[in-house]
């Protein structure tokens, strides 16, 4: 199987696979920019329409945790940069070590944003409805903010549950990759990143453009 | 195995359900795509019948309008969704995009399997949707009325949508790619047929637009579901944001709806005019064109929605311009008949068919594109005449075009010619006997979507229903004599038509690895004068 390996039989080279993955891969990411655009654009109209309750929301935000995921999403990224690095240079383990700390700090925002956020915003009664706990005249609008809350971060969330599963993936393979063969890894981190770059949308539309007025 | 034999074609690389239902080969998974897009035409060709049979009469014929509206969304759904969007792609182009540039299979094989199962989920989840009770809103789910008042399956039938829209992004993220990575040698991009830019510029549009759909979608769904969201006026959202997004994806999807059928109709005019294609390059750079400016027209839709007038303005003139690389193709298709040595088989007459009818399709929208007359004439069925044109005129025509000229190819079988004239004969004259009418009740004020009419619009109606009638035959005809000539159809020689393009070189059908040896492309594609000076030799 040694023949089947090198490249699938439909690329005259294994230099042409690697370059349809990487090209498939960032083709992927443009679809997914166009996934989460309208979220963004309808948000942004949204605040534009109605932008003093959604001050008033977005000031019932955890700001110390999002500032904590957004570091730990960044620094998740940059340990996965440096995993590519190693296998690139030929080193398994340091690439096993150092994607094994990306899939714990991506773990970790998950844990945090889920477990503790969630839980403290739906506690304050913050999830839109008859229950909400917003009162007065920003009430209206600061539930289409949580609105948007909530769905935005839990799609955010579903990605990057998905990119755990895809790092984990990698790990598990890892005796598969050497210096000249890691596309997977490659592929998989061009995903890994992306997520952040969501992350970096979401992140000032929930904490901080609310704060800065 | 021996290796003087001609190697096995891909219908004998295997005789089990399993052979199939876990192929990777481009080709089959083109053939389970057929038998899936088949079956949803047929369904939603039924609602199609059923519409008419309830036109007959003024007061309506099915006796409950909310069946009515059940169907005319069904129609659209099934139509939209699980026909016109994937039908040449994920059909033709499966088959073909591989073949004609000279490769063993698409870049991701495993991934256009896994976008034909998504279509099946999909399709299924369509037909809960429609056997649980059916959707009332149209197939465009517009705002409030879907996220509030709708009491039909809509969460069930956005699903469906949902999972269909990944398949789409599937199938276009793997064409581009292939169209990339994967021409022969010496197959350069001004050397592709144009069949394959045309299918470059719709997976362009497939993968850029769906996207927007899948979310607007997601949206729409968790209103519905909690009972607040972005489209709701009560908390400061807004409605008409919905139809913004929706016709983002949608108007671009009108193109996926037709510009495969342009690749089609482009291979065919050549083949059997005996002679170069006319402008190639005009040809290649109108689909790109209609690609890119498909994406700046959604505002059309709106023009009574209550847009700025400025923004109305904007959007018409774009909407003109749409028109001016649609009219470039349609003077090219003419340019290449004009002096050629025309054979009126089949594929051609559909062909023909074609360009009067996406002609009349065309230009008609030009009226729709007018802010006054659109005032006038929008929701009315003169714009259900209009994209009828459009897309079962043409896009429809083209795709019967395509399955007969690449018939022999994709079977190894001929298909009946007499029949397959007869065929496209009735269904010209059925489609036009069908949506000519539509025009007339347009323009004489009758609105779309009614489930009875004032009697003085009877007549036009009741053209209407016979035509339908007369389309419906022409549709069944196909199915019978095509599965007829499956079992007893003339086998089919490796280029029937003597048709230039490298999936003539192989043979019909072709062996699973597509060619022996990969080819080296040396010239220019529709080299047909010297193909005609060789044969009188």
């Amino acid at each position: 199987m040694s023949d089947a390996e090198a490249h699938e039989f439909q690329f005259g080279s294994a230099e042409r696979q690697h370059e349809a993955a990487i090209s498939g891969m960032w083709l992927f990411l443009a679809t997914e920019a166009l996934f989460f655009g309208p979220i963004f654009l309808s948000w942004i109209y949204a605040r534009h329409a109605d932008p003093s309750a959604f001050d008033a929301g977005s000031r019932h935000t955890a700001l110390m945790i999002g500032l904590t995921n957004t570091g730990l999403l960044l620094a998740s990224s940059f340990t996965y940069s440096v995993g590519l690095a190693c296998i690139a240079f030929g080193s398994r383990r340091g690439m096993v070590i150092w994607l094994a700390i990306a899939w714990a700090l991506g773990a970790a925002f998950i844990g945090l944003k889920f477990g503790v956020e969630w839980r403290m915003d739906l506690k304050e009664g913050l999830f839109p409805g008859p229950n909400f706990a917003i009162h007065g005249p920003a009430r209206s609008g600061a539930q289409l903010f949580f609105a948007f809350y909530f769905f935005g971060t839990a799609l955010h969330g579903l990605h990057l549950v998905v990119g755990l599963g895809l790092v984990a993936w990698i790990i598990f393979q890892a005796e598969r990759f050497t210096a000249e063969r890691h596309s997977p890894v490659r592929v998989v981190g061009l995903y890994w990143t992306f997520i952040d770059i969501i992350w970096l949308v979401l992140f000032p539309l929930i904490y901080l453009i609310g704060r800065a007025s | 195995m021996n290796p003087s034999a001609a190697p096995a074609s891909y219908l004998d690389d295997g005789h089990t359900l399993r052979s199939w239902l876990f192929t990777t080969d481009h080709k089959r998974i083109a053939i389970l795509y057929i038998g899936a897009i088949t079956f949803f035409f047929f369904v939603g060709g039924f609602a199609a019948f059923l519409i008419r049979y309830n036109l007959l009469s003024p007061k309506g014929l099915i006796g409950s309008a909310e069946t009515y509206n059940r169907l005319f969304s069904m129609h659209g759904i099934l139509m939209v969704w699980f026909f016109l969007v994937p039908a040449v792609p994920v059909t033709l182009g499966n088959f073909l995009a591989p073949l004609m540039l000279g490769a063993r299979d698409l870049a991701f094989p495993r991934l256009n399997l896994l976008s034909w199962y998504l279509f099946m989920v999909a399709g299924v989840v369509a037909l809960y949707a429609v056997v649980g009770g059916g959707v009332d809103t149209g197939w465009t789910f517009y705002t409030p009325l879907t996220s509030f008042y709708s009491k039909g399956h809509v969460i069930a039938a956005v699903v469906a949508i949902f999972i269909a829209g990944f398949s789409s992004i599937a199938t276009g993220l793997n064409f581009i790619v292939t169209i990339h990575k994967l021409r022969a040698p010496g197959m350069t991009w001004y050397r592709m047929p144009v069949f394959l830019w045309s299918l470059y510029a719709t997976s362009v549009i497939l993968v850029l637009a769906t996207p927007v759909l899948a979310m607007t979608l997601l949206l729409l769904a968790f209103e519905r579901i909690f009972g607040i969201g972005v489209f709701d006026p009560k908390i400061g959202g807004d409605p008409l944001l919905f139809q913004h997004l929706f016709w983002f994806y949608s108007h671009p999807a009108v193109y996926v709806m037709i510009l495969p059928g342009f690749g089609v109709i482009s291979e065919i005019i050549p083949a059997f005019s005996r002679k170069e294609l006319f402008g190639y390059k005009f040809v290649v750079w109108a689909s790109i064109a209609i690609a890119v400016i498909g994406f700046l027209v959604w505002g059309h839709h709106m023009f009574v929605a209550g847009t700025s007038l400025f923004s109305a303005l904007v959007f018409s003139l774009l909407s003109y311009m749409v028109a001016v690389p649609s009219a470039i193709k349609v003077f090219n298709w003419i340019g290449t008949m004009h002096k050629g040595y025309i054979h009126f088989d089949a594929p051609m007459l559909y062909a023909i068919g074609f360009i009067g009818l996406f002609t009349t399709g065309g230009l008609t929208g030009l009226f729709l594109a007018a802010l006054a007359a659109d005032v006038h004439l929008t929701q009315t069925y003169f714009v259900v005449a209009h994209f009828h044109y459009v897309m079962v005129g043409g896009m429809v025509s083209a795709y019967f075009a395509g399955i007969h000229f690449w018939w022999p190819k994709m079977t190894g079988r001929l298909y009946p010619e007499m029949w397959g004239r007869a065929g496209a004969i009735i269904i010209f004259v059925g489609f036009n006997l069908t949506f000519f009418p539509q025009f007339l009740l347009g323009y004489l004020g009758m609105p779309r979507r009614y489930f009875a009419y004032p009697q003085h619009f009877e007549a036009l109606n009741l053209l209407s229903s016979a035509g339908a009638l007369t389309l419906a035959v022409g549709y069944i005809l196909p199915l019978g004599y095509l599965t007829w000539s499956l079992f007893y159809g003339e086998r089919a020689s490796a280029n029937p038509w003597g048709a230039t393009g490298l999936e003539w070189t192989t043979p019909s059908p072709p062996p699973t690895e597509n060619f022996a040896v990969t080819p080296i492309v040396t010239e220019e594609p529709y080299q047909y004068r010297q193909a005609e000076t060789v044969n009188h030799e």
